[in-house]
């Protein structure tokens, strides 16, 4: 990743720099329009801090018409544009370009509407994800999906990313939560898809939006669905001498017919990490920890919980505790809340990593893992949302020491390797971005590679939103759209017909 | 005309090519059970992938299920029930609304119809679970998307892409869908005698309790008595279903007593009578068999009983409720007056209509599917072409669109 190559600069454009400024300046008055070297600094990077550009220059604007205009202007005038909503990305997302206007969402702020009736809550995209339930909280609701970063991240962002959380096991990812949006095209047309109903007339273009990454249009307005929060949820904190165990565990928990809330892992290097942060209590002579939560009324906990125990003890538990209240589960999620964090105190600079196995390869992996953390002299710590494969493994560095940003990124492109190779996935949560951009052949062929992108020329034939991100090389759309089939040359197969 | 009936991917590809070389569309089925819906497609060849049928992969403990397009629902909802698991979108069949009979249909129907039923309030579509496909595109290339983990940003989703493109996109022919565990039980709570605006508050009352209703529907006296053979009849039902483990169900369904009981009489309806219930509801059951034009109408649920109420006004229609009211079920007195519909539609708010059942003349004049605005419409087209530039898949099935 570090050797990244970016499309490259348009020279014109850079040449109308001060041209392109003042345009903008007369779509969006006032504030919005940020050229200062200085003041641009604050948005070269994202959550991927390991890559810096600056932008051509900063627009912010504060209304749907406003970014119509942007987009048809740039698209008119070949100008690459790449959007921004809090800058959270772990995959470089949002990572500027030299000669694109950064498009920043976050002054479209305010909740549009709720709608109880409906269980329903229309926000602006650069509404945070926390701020949606925050919103909707007094009345003992909220939105389900809930990434680590939510205080931050905006729900413009979360749909852009198809961002999941702790819960989404049992309550779904951003996808599933998400009825309608209004988007702008790079041509500057204003669409709606969805609404306050349920599946979207005509194709599902909702669904192809959501986790497009910024590439196909720019969102403007989300709906989404509100939860009545559960009567109250209690946790187990159960601590295994192996992973074996642990995932064996996890496996006879769903085996059981039991979709727990939440469902996590922690490796001995994350819970040493955790417990030395916030000294939540954790056992430290244990190879894997699991935190099972369930949520619901207070008969089905007490069904469930005496059944998870009695599972976690068949597979060879050696310590289980049950919370007692709810400041107790809290403090068992603290250490999993902040390992991030906690991972960043034992370390100069750790590398989060974001595969998804199936969840019984998981033994194997951690092991390749080990193998690969020896032969690269560099730490890992795991955590891990165990209900559904998807792994997070922190890789420990120190960027101050020449070579070792190289050596983890390559540690890392390793291990998302490995996730292909055992039936898994490059990403399951934070995106493709830049970051795994380059290994996207380890999962797909060229062919499936072009029809995604041949999806990306029915929403932006130039090529002009947020280039650079996703696929490892762009087609031109006119090379895409070539078939080389010729009539006749192709008889029908002799197959069973009637 | 001719039939093929490739039982491989390899084969569906060489038809696929065969089409286009010759520039002869294909009209794509399944097991035809659901031939009746959209316009009706003009193909010189039919591509019947009823032959390309088994399940190739099921681990329960993984959540993941996949099979070839052709596996018929029936064996595949077999093999989950032996696990005690379960396609949680609770896929509807459509036979009986045409007057086919149950059980027939195939897994890649039901991704290419999105199909759904009574728990897409709680648990969404089949676009909800779909993992991973393989396909043949319109291009004649075979290509994949997503995966068989049940969590994955790989990539764009051209999984969902397929879900609801009614085979104008490209020939799915293997599937990977996320499965979950079937509840241990059921309870339904029937209260009796609501007029529908009452109706609306109480399951909008429910359905925002921590009670996790996962069916809410409403039948008005003319439609109650045909669910369950005849036990509802008499009076208006509003039915709110309730699942999990035995104590939790218990414990919500009075929950639920408590918060409604000023609504109106009630009555429980235990596991097994609730089941039947719930499969009348998700297959239309109220409106099988007839000759009638019926419309699935989906739209806030607040609004519907106030769009049937206003279009009453106009036209004779039979009407029920499911998801909150989100999905309206509608058998027109005779005419199916789409744009009289649709108007009325627009009015309350918004949504779409999908004319489900109608003579082949209608189906050939209207638009079987919600007309689009033309900036959506433009870029639905353009997606299409991306796919199928030739349109030799399904020609004109959803007319606009594809
Ligand atoms: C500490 C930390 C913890 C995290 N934990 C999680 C987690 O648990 N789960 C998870 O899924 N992710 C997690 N993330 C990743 C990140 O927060 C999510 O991907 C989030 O959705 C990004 O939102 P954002 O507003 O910051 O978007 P940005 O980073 O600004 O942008 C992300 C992408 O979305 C595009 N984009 C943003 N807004 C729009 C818009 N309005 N229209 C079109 N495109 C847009 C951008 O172009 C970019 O490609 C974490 C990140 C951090 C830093």
């Amino acid at each position: 990743m570090s050797g990244l190559t970016m499309p490259p600069s348009d020279k014109a454009t850079l040449a109308r720099r001060a041209e392109i400024v003042a345009d903008m300046r007369l779509i969006v008055p006032g504030e919005g329009v940020v050229d200062a070297t200085s003041e641009m600094r604050a948005f070269e990077t994202d959550g991927l801090t390991a890559y810096r550009q600056l932008p051509m220059v900063v627009v912010l604007p504060e209304t749907t018409r406003q970014v119509a205009r942007i987009l048809k202007y740039c698209n008119e005038r070949n100008i690459k544009v790449v959007p921004r909503g809090s800058g959270t990305s772990l995959s470089g997302g949002a990572l500027p370009l030299e000669d694109a206007v950064l498009l920043v969402m976050s002054r479209f702020n305010r909740i549009l509407d709720i709608d109880y009736p409906n269980r329903i809550v229309v926000a602006q995209p650069g509404v945070t994800n926390l701020g949606i339930s925050i919103a909707v909280e007094q009345d003992g609701f909220y939105y389900a999906p809930d990434p680590s970063s939510q205080i931050a991240c905006s729900i413009g962002g979360n749909v852009a990313e198809n961002s999941g959380g702790v819960h989404c096991l049992k309550y779904g990812l951003t996808a599933n939560n998400v009825l309608g949006i209004e988007m702008v095209l790079m041509n500057g047309e204003i669409v709606r898809l969805g609404g306050r109903h349920l599946d979207a007339e005509g194709y599902d273009l909702l669904g192809i939006m959501t986790g497009s990454e910024g590439l196909l249009g720019v969102v403007t307005e989300v709906t989404v669905r509100i939860l009545k929060r559960p009567d109250m949820a209690r946790a187990l904190l159960v601590g295994f001498p192996s992973s074996e165990e642990a995932g064996q565990c996890v496996a006879d928990i769903i085996a059981a017919g039991i979709i727990p809330g939440g469902m996590e892992m922690m490796d001995r290097p994350a819970i040493h990490a955790a417990e030395a942060f916030v000294h939540a209590g954790y056992p430290l002579d244990v190879e894997a920890l699991l935190i099972v939560e369930l949520d619901g009324c207070g008969a089905e906990l007490d069904h469930l919980i005496g059944r998870v125990e009695e599972i976690a003890r068949q597979n060879g538990s050696v310590t289980c505790r049950i919370s007692q209240s709810e400041e107790e589960r809290l403090v068992f999620w603290l250490g999993r809340k902040a390992a991030f964090p906690a991972v960043g105190r034992i370390s100069p600079d750790y590398y989060c990593m974001d595969g998804t196995i199936p969840r019984k390869e998981l033994p194997r992996v951690l092991h390749g893992m080990r193998e690969l953390s020896e032969k690269y002299g560099l730490r890992v710590a795991n955590v891990f949302h165990a209900g559904d494969g998807n792994l997070h493994p922190l890789i420990l560095y120190d960027a101050n020491i020449p070579g070792e940003l190289d050596k983890a990124e390559a540690f890392g492109a390793d291990i998302l390797k490995l996730c292909v190779k055992v039936g898994g996935v490059l990403t399951g949560e934070h995106g493709v971005g830049v970051e795994k951009r380059d290994l996207m052949g380890e999962m797909f062929n060229q062919t499936d590679l072009d029809q995604q992108m041949r999806v990306k020329c029915a929403f932006d034939p130039g090529h002009l939103l947020n280039p650079g991100k996703v696929f490892p090389q762009l087609r031109r759309c006119a090379e895409l759209g070539r078939m080389h089939i010729h009539r006749g040359q192709m008889p029908f197969p002799d197959i069973p017909r009637f | 005309m001719t039939t093929f009936t490739p039982s491989s991917s390899e084969e569906v590809l060489s038809v696929v090519l065969g089409a286009l070389s010759e520039e002869a569309p294909l009209e794509i089925v399944g097991h035809g059970s659901k031939r009746g819906i959209g316009r009706l497609v003009q193909a010189a060849h039919t591509l019947d992938l009823s032959a390309l049928s088994g399940v190739t992969l099921y681990e329960p403990e993984e959540l993941i299920l996949s099979a070839k397009a052709g596996t018929p629902l029936a064996e595949i909802g077999k093999l989950l029930d032996d696990n005690r698991q379960q396609l949680a979108f609770e896929p509807m069949d459509y036979g009986p609304l045409f007057g086919d009979g149950p059980g027939r249909g195939t897994i890649g129907g039901v991704l290419a119809a999105n199909i759904s039923g009574p728990r897409r309030i709680k648990a969404g579509a089949a676009r909800d679970h779909i993992l991973g496909i393989h396909a043949v595109s319109g291009r004649g290339e075979a290509f994949k998307s997503g995966g068989r983990v049940v969590k994955n940003v790989t990539g764009y989703d051209l999984s969902k892409a397929m879900a609801g493109s009614w085979g104008t996109l490209a020939v799915v022919t293997d599937l990977t869908f996320k499965v979950l565990p079937a509840a241990e039980t059921e309870t339904t709570l029937a209260v009796r005698d609501l007029t529908d605006d009452v109706a609306a508050n109480v399951m909008a009352h429910a359905m925002g309790s921590s009670a996790e209703v996962s069916g809410a529907a409403h039948l008005p006296v003319l439609v109650s008595g045909k669910v369950a053979g005849g036990a509802l009849s008499g009076a208006a039902a509003t039915l709110l279903r309730v699942e999990g483990v035995t104590p939790s169900v218990a414990w919500r369904i009075g929950h639920l007593k408590d918060l409604l009981k000023a609504a109106g009489e009630m009555q429980e309806i235990g596991a097994e009578q609730s089941r039947a219930l719930w499969r009348d509801i998700r297959d239309c059951a109220p409106f099988a068999g007839g000759k009638k034009p019926v419309w699935r109408v989906s739209m806030a649920p607040s609004e519907a009983h106030r769009m049937v109420d206003a279009l009453r006004r106009q036209a004779g229609a039979n009407a029920f409720y499911d998801w909150q009211g989100g999905l309206i079920w509608l058998e027109m007195e005779a005419d199916p007056e789409a744009s009289a519909l649709r108007a009325m539609i627009r009015r309350f708010g918004g949504g779409h209509a999908t004319l489900i059942r109608a003579a082949e003349p209608e189906r050939a004049a209207l638009d079987v599917f919600e007309p689009q605005p033309p900036a959506l419409a433009a870029l639905s087209a353009r997606l299409k072409a991306e796919f199928d530039p030739k349109g030799i898949l399904n020609p004109g099935r959803m007319s606009g669109t594809g």
